[in-house]
């Protein structure tokens, strides 16, 4: 039921379970996926991104962990886990202790939406990529819980920043989608990979993929967005007062937040899973990882750009540069649709 | 999905969202009050789930969890006040305001018991996006641009707010 | 008496019938809600671990004080933010709003006419005398 070409569903209904059973069974079966997913990209990215940046700036990056220091996270995630867990005496208790788990339901809700491949995807919703925005627009609530409740300087000035941030930003992330929307006429995330058959959108809609790419970056608060954290002024910003696990949880949020800002990317301009010869999973994987190396070289060569530059490029170039966007796919379509009336 | 677990669903998200209404009004720290705010709100997208509204629901996520929630806690931030701790404080007038909500609410639930309630004829709309396109551009265009000029007036009334701002300072 | 009852009764069966025949798209948002529990169970589970692994020591001294790079924190933390936040925040929701109205039409908009398309270009059109009047009065400059 839940999803007409669904591998999973089709699958369990071969079983004959009642509907309900079947869709309950889809959804642990892919949020185990999901968390396998999270969990391994995460691990893997950070030692990625380290090896990056350290290639960048001509160093070796980590390489005494393992062979080529591959286990180097792994070991820093069981460093964490078994880290001692310092609630400080001034916080707001129970907001500082919700936060961590407060970011990380946004950053799993995400990952519902996105086709991963040829009919693997957990809920094929009909707003598809508004369930997208309207999930992650709440990640600022939990950054500001964080900020708020340490009761530090450091912590509420880097949490105010943030959500100034990402607010600002949303709406040409936003609006930049809007064009890959109007050329598909459905918010399904299905039905946008399948429009892409022959060609991409990121070649009907280059200056949206530009603006989305810009604004996704400020919304994962990724360098040079990175004011955040600026930890040569403020240390990390809404973490700082945060140890162990918690900590672990906001760091894992992030990072599983600039996977599924990848992914989306993909799914709406770089033709999601489709892709000939190889299986439609292994084309998703690689165009996400391009997508995310993407990211990485534009944070490590970028420096950190100020606060008022921030919302001058967000405001005054983005935001009229989108709405122009939209304008001229619409007079496309139009003239197209009146060009050669029998198509539609 | 099977209509007795829809009505316990039902019950759990009101539960919730009166709870975290009730929490908004009580906490003794507006900060505590404006988070409970976001879970009144998105209690209030699960119902719009569960009425298959989900354009609607996911606009209630998008506008309000996740927009004029931050607005309020901006507005708190920035209102002049003594310790935050005492900062959603009780007046005196408990009996009065008890009499009104009491009597707001008896108005309500009368008005509920007698409607006549009706499920809706014919198949249900599949494509609620569209529906609500159709109706903006069609039949509604006139609120459709008041909205426009109304935001437009929200706008101008912000700035001019905050000019008086800076010349106060 | 008789009569609100056989109200009460037929309101019940109303939602009922209601909700029995409101499906397919629910049993999506099955998916959605296991996704959302299982994310608080992950993260309860994954602090839980920690608890069980980690050492227990009181918060003494100077452990728990605020961190700000070793020197003490000075004056209260919750005091008053500028202006300039809340006045972003609020252009931002009132272009939120907006994506609200853009997000149905552009769905539709392959199969409407050039006059919903001049509909909406007058929508927008009235937004950005808001942004360009927002810009002349140099709200959008950070100070």
């Amino acid at each position: 039921m839940a999803g007409g070409g669904n591998v999973v569903a089709t699958w369990l209904n071969t079983w004959g379970f009642p509907p309900w059973l079947n869709s309950l069974l889809t959804g642990i079966i892919y949020l185990v996926g999901v968390l396998a997913f999270i969990f391994l990209n995460v691990i893997y990215l950070i030692y990625l991104e380290r090896k990056v940046s350290a290639y960048m700036q001509q160093r070796l990056g980590p390489n005494r962990v393992g062979p080529r220091g591959l286990l180097q996270s792994v070991a820093d995630a069981l460093k964490l886990l078994g880290k001692e867990d310092i609630v400080p005496r001034h916080v707001d208790k129970w907001v500082f202790l919700v936060a961590p788990i407060a970011i990380f339901i946004p950053a799993v809700l995400l990952y519902a939406v996105i086709p991963f491949g040829r009919g693997l995807i957990a809920a094929d919703l009909n707003i598809g990529v508004l369930y997208f925005l309207a999930v992650s627009s709440t990640t600022t609530i939990a950054i500001l819980m964080g900020g708020w409740a340490a009761n530090n300087k450091y912590a509420l000035l880097g949490a105010m920043r943030a959500v100034a941030q990402m607010v600002s930003y949303e709406i040409p992330l936003v609006f930049s989608i809007l064009g890959v929307v109007m050329l598909v006429g459905s918010l399904k995330t299905t039905d946008i990979v399948a429009a892409q058959e022959d060609v991409w959108f990121i070649f009907w809609q280059p200056v949206a993929f530009l603006i989305f790419f810009i604004a996704a970056n400020a919304e994962v608060n990724r360098g040079p967005f990175d004011l955040v954290e600026g930890e040569q002024e403020i240390i990390a910003g809404p973490y700082v007062e945060y140890t162990a696990m918690r900590y672990a949880l906001f760091f894992l949020s992030e990072y599983a937040n600039l996977v599924s800002v990848s992914a989306l990317a993909v799914t709406l301009f770089l033709g999601g899973w489709q892709g000939p010869w190889l299986p439609s999973w292994l084309w998703f994987i690689i165009k996400l990882y391009i997508m995310i190396l993407l990211f990485m070289w534009v944070r490590w060569t970028f420096p950190r750009i100020r606060i008022d530059h921030l919302l001058k490029l967000n405001w005054k170039f983005l935001l009229p540069l989108s709405l122009v966007n939209i304008l001229v796919t619409g007079v496309g379509i139009k003239v197209y649709q009146w060009l050669s009336p029998g198509r539609w | 999905m099977e209509g007795g677990a829809s009505v316990a669903i039902f019950w759990l998200l009101a539960a919730l969202t009166v709870g975290a209404a009730v929490a908004v009004v009580m906490l003794p720290n507006i900060v505590h009050s404006a988070l409970y705010l976001v879970l009144t709100f998105i209690g209030v997208a699960g119902i719009y789930i569960l009425l298959e509204a989900e354009f609607l629901a996911a606009v209630q996520v998008l506008i309000y969890a996740g927009g004029v929630a931050v607005l309020l806690i901006f507005g708190v931030m920035l209102t002049r006040r003594g310790h935050i701790r005492q900062s959603n404080p009780f007046n005196s007038y408990h009996v009065a305001a008890g009499v009104v909500s009491l009597a707001l609410f008896i108005l309500v639930v009368l008005a509920l018991g007698r409607s006549p309630w009706h499920a809706f004829p014919g198949p249900w709309p599949e494509d609620t996006v569209g529906a609500v396109a159709e109706a903006f551009l069609g039949p509604y265009v006139l609120p459709f641009e008041v909205a426009a000029v109304l935001l437009l007036v929200g706008i101008v009334g912000a700035i001019l707010l905050a000019r008086e701002e800076k010349g106060e300072k | 008496m008789a009569n609100r009852i056989e109200r009460k009764s037929r309101l019940g069966e109303d939602l009922l019938i209601f909700w029995g025949r409101c499906s397919k798209i629910l049993y999506q948002y099955v998916v959605v809600a296991v996704f959302l529990l299982g994310a608080i169970g992950v993260a309860v589970a994954a602090l839980a671990a920690n608890w069980l692994v980690r050492p227990k020591r009181p918060v003494a001294g100077a452990k728990g004080e605020t961190y700000e790079c070793g020197l003490e924190t000075q004056g209260p933390t919750w005091v008053r933010f500028k202006v300039s936040y809340f006045l972003y925040a609020l252009i931002f929701l009132l272009f939120d709003v907006e994506t609200v109205f853009l997000y149905p039409w552009a769905v539709k908009f392959q199969v409407m006419g050039w006059f919903a398309f001049a509909e909406m270009i007058v929508f927008i059109g009235i937004l950005v005398l808001g942004l360009w009047y927002a810009w002349k009065e140099g709200a959008l400059e950070w100070k």
